[in-house]
């Protein structure tokens, strides 16, 4: 017998402190297996973001650096300029990166920065105990919207994906979710690519994930698996946004 | 012929393996509790596994390894 399936080796072997059931774990698990099948581990650096996903640094085998809230796009930018043979991530979630880091997002994608986003999106700020975020949907229940959110007194949800395939400098946009196995391994397949974007220097990169918070959400982990596929997937559709054609491709 | 480990001090028992199991055999262990106080997931009938590495691609933890 061989081993089929074990923990990829950019994932340092240690206890994640997410909830039960949280889909950080997974997608720290496919971003770590990209960097394993590309081979970039020992010449990778990740900029970690603040929310949940604070920690990250500790997770993740390559270097890491942490960024102030919402930052991490222009932290990453300048490790990506200054050492132009690195390969460099951001990893965020909606509150990091479609709230207070907004204006780093959009611009390090319009100016095509080389990088590769993982942008986590579930919806509402997790870490700070699940109010509302700009990409809580219509009608969704949190702390600060205790009768669900109205777009006449807090606007309409934020689409990411659409919003930054408009700019001329993002090469490759698409949006996956890790509600189930299909999924995940259509996730990975965007997550590796985005990496490749980079490598071969076309622009910026992003991939936007469709995920979880049980414990904000007041729902099981498998309820809020439903939940995501019933609601989220209406408003946010899963789907590339933007491409761009690699010389890779044509070795396949 | 398949197998597949659980680290059981690494499950949280959110059970999201459980439903994506094709063969269901997977279960929370309730007479077990690991050293964070979860009852951890494992394998009821093992001789039952295909090895198709589900369970492991949805766990959020690295609970799993599967051999085949």
């Amino acid at each position: 017998m061989s081993i089929v399936f074990e923990r990829p080796h950019a994932l340092i072997d240690r206890p994640l402190h997410y909830c039960p059931g949280c889909t950080h774990g997974i997608i720290h698990r496919l971003v770590a297996e990209v960097l394993d099948e590309l081979g970039i581990e020992g010449a990778t650096v990740g900029v970690a973001s603040v929310g949940c996903t604070y920690n990250s640094y500790e997770y993740f085998n390559c270097d890491m650096v942490q960024a102030a809230h919402g930052r991490a796009p222009a932290v990453a930018t300048g490790i990506r300029r200054s050492l132009p043979d690195r390969t460099v991530f951001t990893y965020q979630g909606d509150g990091d990166l479609a709230a207070i880091g907004t204006a780093e997002i959009v611009h390090a994608a319009t100016r095509g920065e080389k990088i590769t986003t993982i942008f986590v999106n579930n919806a509402i700020y997790g870490m700070t105990s699940g109010q509302m975020a700009p990409t809580t949907l219509v009608g969704q229940v949190t702390t600060t919207t205790p009768f669900g959110r109205k777009p006449e007194l807090h606007g309409y949800p934020i689409r990411v994906c659409e919003m930054l395939s408009t700019l001329e400098g993002t090469a490759y946009a698409e949006r996956v979710a890790v509600n189930n196995v299909p999924n995940i391994k259509k996730a990975k397949a965007a997550i590796k690519r985005a990496f490749q974007v980079q490598q071969e220097r076309k622009g910026f990169a992003i991939v936007e994930v469709l995920s979880i918070c049980p414990t904000n959400w007041g729902m099981s982990p498998e309820k809020s698996l439903e939940w995501l596929g019933e609601n989220m997937m209406e408003h946010y559709p899963l789907g590339v946004y933007k491409n761009v054609e690699l010389t890779s491709d044509g070795a396949k | 012929m398949a197998k597949v480990t659980f680290r059981i001090e690494r499950c949280k028992g959110c059970r999201l393996c459980l439903n994506v199991c094709p063969k269901k055999i997977i279960a929370i262990d309730e007479s077990v509790l690991n050293a964070k106080g979860y009852h951890p997931a494992g394998v009821t009938e093992p001789e039952k596994c295909i090895g198709c590495a589900f369970c492991a691609t949805m766990c959020p933890d690295c609970v799993i390894t599967v051999e085949r």
